[in-house]
């Protein structure tokens, strides 16, 4: 079972935060699924390069040659929150 | 892998505390900005200066569905650092992501290079003040993308801290970035300022990146503890972004003297980053509450590996401009250079390779080292100008250093000649004839020349004869005045004492 | 013209042939979305003035010039960005997001000259698997409009099954695109990884995410698949596919082999679906080919293996939803980290939070060897064992779900039971593999599917097979809603 602090630390790395029932919930939903998950540990897993992509493929590159920009209106057109081209964050420290 | 203990070169304050002796070590986690064209995964182009996201297109500001593609120059420029730093190349070689939230990095991870990186296990060696030399161990060249740039706006100071908000600008964000990280074998502030002089001279030497570390181009975090000589490795802590080479040096000096104190204050040190501030000389302690990072790399999954054969990395090698250790040890062995000399034309990759071209057309190779690093470099140094732009081209300078040697030019007048070329762009026949200012060495003229002057001079002719030899100087003034000092001096004092001696 | 029979290739027909205007066929289909999507749920939107500005633009054109599918209408999962178009990934996080640019797929579809009616609902984020995790809208199964349609690509397998477009386009990570086919008795294809670029596709896990085509036939899935694939090199990992993918024509199976798998017949099969499955054998059978049964041991972990990585990979893609550049952003917050933490909390639903949390759990400092490297040497293992299979059959066969389609809000309170419906589909998405789903008959009046997985690249053999089945169960059926509209 993963504990409680467990919990609230990988929602805090997760940039989630959680109501006291939905941790609770969360604490059990979530030992469930790792449960289930460990179950790969029953497989002889000895011996085995692990797999990142199922078709190999290497060495794909591009050429050092510019492309198209996006317009400065076109680039934050998007942002929540904009000044002077430039998307805003609150204070950070 | 890094090359022993490096010799202790004494630095007063810093390496003792009032109860004793402590040793002080320093790693050094270097990012070059690379000069490539495009930036590390997407084809918007590298620029510096520019109006705030212009620069910018849906891959490098993260747009959700965008993907990465690498720059096949980016690898090539990587694969260079790691060569001339001696590394070996990995042929198989991943990027993976690091994870973290900061409002420059707009993936939420930045693509990096974590237990497969490029090169491993490299070393240079710094040459101190003094001319010894020690060796830095380089433990890793990886690559990654470089962030976007904060402006902190509002607040009294414009500092991070105390900030009302920030703005975030795009154009830097996805910059190719090759991360040197070195081993912890510098012990003094002014090992790991010679450490960072010679790895910029290296980068510029190489050609891949505009190491300028006012514009960023060039960012220097370093890795400093403090221990009783002996012990084992101390806590250490994170000196960030110090933009300067001699704010890397007061920085580790500010930090080394924090870090002792404390120690001998009974207090002990605790992990963290610490900031210089270079108006007050003073160190903060910047996230110390924060948590520690776990940045969940793995393997980033839109990317291939790379995998680089023997052919690549010997293509890539033969590209490697010679080093400049190399260089100075060639100059001084095949052209008996003085070491000075040999130093100075090798640790600039232009200025060398114009001494070269010169040696080779003059044949003489001290004499072409003597004017490419006095003339040559005083004028270059005094007007600015890259040795490539200057108006006297090595071709030039030969000329000039043949009609020196065959004794048509006086050093001075070769002197004012090359003046005359620098100004003019002309080469030195075309001026010595013009002005007439070829050195007189016709034995004929120079005899008639002695002749009027001696008849005309009985009084000190005599004096000489009596065995005055200082009379001699007034005559030699007397045939120069006359010739306008255009008198092959060696051959006159030669022809003036047979003719005085009747 | 009837709606309901329409198959893509029945449109471009009517096209070619100048009996339909492309106005005129994308008003009928705009029609039937206006009949019966309040009862369908399908579309999260309804693009009426584009498509229709496409559509006059394509009758404008003489009929000589025009490309083959010029004109003929379709609809995309809402996880294909269109410039321009609001593309949310049915989640309040990225209501308003106007992409910048258009998906790779979608640039195809509009150099073959198709016109996009619009988006589809699914899953947030495409976890899911009956299209119940939507923030907007539930979509209902158009066999049976209490249950599911399925998912994550509920809302494309739905408004092809509604007759509401001929075909659509989905995304496929661990069944998303073949599991809600099966349910709602359409056929959907996953190609190959790598033969369709994912740039533009709004990503879930990046290694096992593919497009592909939700069809009312097998050869519309030939016909659209040979339009969306092809290497770009906006993606590093895409291969595209060894020659173009002509239309299936093989009525006959002499002298290929069908290795059924046995894993999945078991206990988590039900009869229903059982029994159509081996009418489906039986039809094999009687166009020649041979069915055997084979085991792939592997395969069961496929799942576990799958809830490692697929959260693992979501976690990180999905970190970008961070209030800065695009999406929504929480009011109020006291600082940086406030705001982000209240701007996912906010703007994430519930299993996609779920999700986000394993995902970082697993890939966290002391777990990472335990779960993801286990879950990667897994992934290995069932490649191999798929490379084993495929030395001794030509492709492999199983029931697309082990049910049909649920009702809806049965499985809500228990993911791991609504994860076990992807049991049979998984394993092709963590092996790269092909894998098609076409309609094999009804169990109760509810359709259920039957899986082809063929080798990587095997696309065009696949079809074929897929098509001789698919001929041989002669089916016709259509559910009531596009009967309805007759
Ligand atoms: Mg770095
Ligand atoms: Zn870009």
């Amino acid at each position: 079972m993963i504990s409680r602090e467990e919990v609230e630390h990988i929602a805090r790395l997760s940039r989630l935060r959680f109501e006291e029932d939905e941790l609770e919930r969360l604490q059990h939903g979530l030992s469930a699924i790792l449960d289930y998950v460990k179950t790969l540990g029953e497989l002889d897993l000895d011996g085995l390069e692990p797999t990142a992509h199922a078709v190999d493929l290497k060495n794909v590159l591009r050429a050092d040659e510019p492309g198209v920009c996006l317009s400065q209106a076109a680039a934050v057109a998007n942002g929540p929150v904009v000044e002077a081209g430039q998307f805003v964050v609150p204070r950070i420290g | 892998m890094s090359g022993g203990m490096p010799p202790r070169s004494s630095m007063p304050g810093a390496g003792d505390g009032a109860s004793g002796e402590w040793e002080v070590v320093i790693g050094l986690e270097i990012h070059v900005q690379l000069s490539t064209n495009t930036k590390m995964f997407c084809s918007c182009p590298v620029t510096f200066g520019e109006e705030p996201n212009t620069m910018v297109c849906p891959v490098c500001l993260g747009h959700p569905g965008t993907l990465p593609v690498a720059n096949e120059r980016a690898v090539e420029y990587a694969t260079r650092i790691a060569l001339a730093l001696g590394c070996r190349i990995a042929e198989h070689t991943v990027f993976h992501r690091k994870n973290y939230f900061y409002p420059d990095l707009p993936k939420s991870y930045q693509i990096s290079q974590f237990d497969l990186p490029l090169g491993l296990g490299g070393r240079l060696d710094v040459e101190l003040d003094d001319g010894s030399l020690f060796p830095v161990g380089v433990t890793r060249v990886h690559m990654e993308e470089d962030a976007g740039k904060l402006v902190h706006a509002g607040g009294a100071t414009g500092r991070i801290h105390g900030a009302d908000y920030s703005l975030v600008d795009f154009n830097r964000g996805g910059t190719p970035l090759v991360e040197v990280v070195s081993e912890p074998d510098m012990r003094t502030p002014e090992q790991a300022r010679a450490y960072l002089t010679q790895l910029k001279g290296l980068l510029e030497h190489l050609g891949v990146s505009d190491v300028n570390m006012e514009e960023g181009s060039l960012r220097c975090d370093a890795n400093v503890s403090v221990r009783r000589p002996g012990a084992p490795l101390g806590v250490k802590t994170e000196l960030k972004n110090m933009n300067s080479f001699r704010y890397v040096q007061r920085g580790l000096e500010a930090e080394i003297e924090r870090q002792i104190s404390a120690l001998e204050d009974g207090e002990t040190i605790v992990q963290a980053t610490v900031h210089f501030d270079p108006v007050t000389g003073s160190i903060t302690t910047l996230r110390s509450k924060e948590e520690a990072h776990d940045y969940r790399y793995f393997p980033e999954p839109d990317l291939v590996p790379i995998e680089i054969d023997e052919a690549y990395v010997e293509r890539v090698r033969a590209s490697v401009p010679e080093l400049p250790a190399a260089r100075r040890q060639r100059f001084v062995a095949d052209y008996g250079l003085p070491a000075g000399d040999a130093g100075i034309l090798a640790a600039n990759r232009p200025l060398g390779d114009y001494f070269e071209r010169v040696a080779e057309l003059s044949g003489d190779a001290r004499l072409s080292a003597n004017w490419v690093t006095g003339d040559l470099s005083a004028h270059l140094n005094s007007t600015g100008v890259g040795v490539h732009e200057s108006a006297v081209t090595p071709e030039a300078l030969a000329g000039l250093l043949a009609l020196l040697g065959d004794g048509t030019l006086s050093s001075k007048l070769a002197k004012d000649v090359f003046q005359v070329m620098l100004e003019t762009g002309r080469d030195a026949r075309a001026i010595v004839d013009e002005r007439g200012l070829g050195q007189i060495s016709d034995v004929v003229e120079l005899e008639g020349i002695i002749a009027a002057i001696v008849e005309a001079n009985p009084g000190p002719t005599e004096e000489f004869r009596q065995g005055r030899e200082k009379v001699l100087s007034f005559f030699v003034g007397q045939v120069m005045k006359q010739t306008k000092g255009q008198a092959n001096p060696k051959l006159l004092n030669e022809l003036l004492r047979k003719h005085l001696a009747g | 013209m009837e709606v309901f029979s329409l198959t893509a290739r029945a449109c471009r027909d009517l096209l070619g042939s100048g009996e339909a205007s492309a106005t005129e066929l994308v008003d009928l289909y705009l029609d039937q979305v206006e009949r019966v999507d309040d009862r369908v749920g399908a579309f999260l939107l309804v693009d009426r003035e584009g498509a229709l500005a496409q559509a006059a633009a394509v009758d404008a054109k003489p009929r000589a010039e025009r490309l083959p599918w010029e004109g003929v209408p379709i609809a995309l999962k809402d996880l294909l960005c269109v410039e321009g178009m609001e593309t949310t990934c049915a989640s309040r996080i990225l209501k308003g997001y106007r992409p910048p640019y258009d998906a790779t797929v979608v640039a195809k579809l509009r150099a073959a000259g198709l016109v996009l009616l619009g988006k589809l609902n699914m899953d947030e984020f495409a976890m899911g698997s009956s299209t119940e995790n939507s923030s907007v809208q539930l979509t209902h199964n158009p066999w049976d409009l209490e249950r599911v349609p399925g998912g994550s690509s509920g809302g494309s397998a739905a408004c092809v099954a509604a007759a509401e477009a001929p075909w659509s386009l989905g995304s496929d990570t661990g069944g998303s695109i073949r599991q809600p086919a099966s349910l709602c008795g359409v056929v959907g294809m996953k190609p190959t990884y790598g033969a369709v670029s994912r740039y533009g596709l709004i990503a879930f896990a990046s290694s096992l995410d593919q497009i592909g085509p939700l069809t009312r036939d097998v050869s519309d899935a030939a016909a659209l698949l040979d339009i969306i694939a092809g290497k770009d090199p906006m993606d590093s990992t895409s291969v595209g596919l060894p020659a173009p993918i002509a239309l299936p024509t093989r009525t006959d199976l002499t002298g290929l082999r069908f290795g059924v798998i046995r894993e999945f017949l078991g206990e988590a099969c039900e009869p229903g679906v059982r029994r159509v499955f081996d009418g489906a054998v039986a039809a094999i059978h009687a166009a020649g080919g041979v069915c055997d049964e084979l085991q792939l041991p592997s395969v069961e972990k496929g799942l576990a293996a799958y809830y490692i990585i697929a959260p693992a990979e979501a976690s990180s893609n999905l970190a970008r939803f961070d209030g800065v550049r695009f999406g929504h952003r929480s009011e109020g917050a006291s600082d940086l980290i406030d705001m982000y933490s209240r701007t996912r909390s906010e703007g994430f639903g519930e299993e996609v939070k779920r999700r986000i949390m394993i995902g970082t759990y697993v890939l966290s400092s002391g777990y990472y060897d335990a779960y993801y490297t286990q879950a990667q040497k897994t992934r290995t293992l069932i490649a191999d064992d798929f490379r084993r299979a495929f030395g001794q059959v030509d492709y492999l066969i199983s029931p697309t779900s082990p049910t049909v389609a649920f009702r809806i809000g049965e499985r809500t309170q228990d993911p791991l039971a609504m994860y076990l419906s992807d049991l049979c589909t998984i394993p092709a998405n963590l092996a790269g593999l092909p894998a098609i789903s076409i309609p094999a008959g009804l169990s109760d009046g509810l359709p259920v599917g039957l899986q082809i997985v063929g080798p990587h690249f095997s696309e065009q053999g696949l079809l074929e097979a897929a098509y001789a089945v698919e001929q041989g169960l002669g089916l016709s059926d259509l559910p009531p809603i596009a009967e309805a509209a007759r």
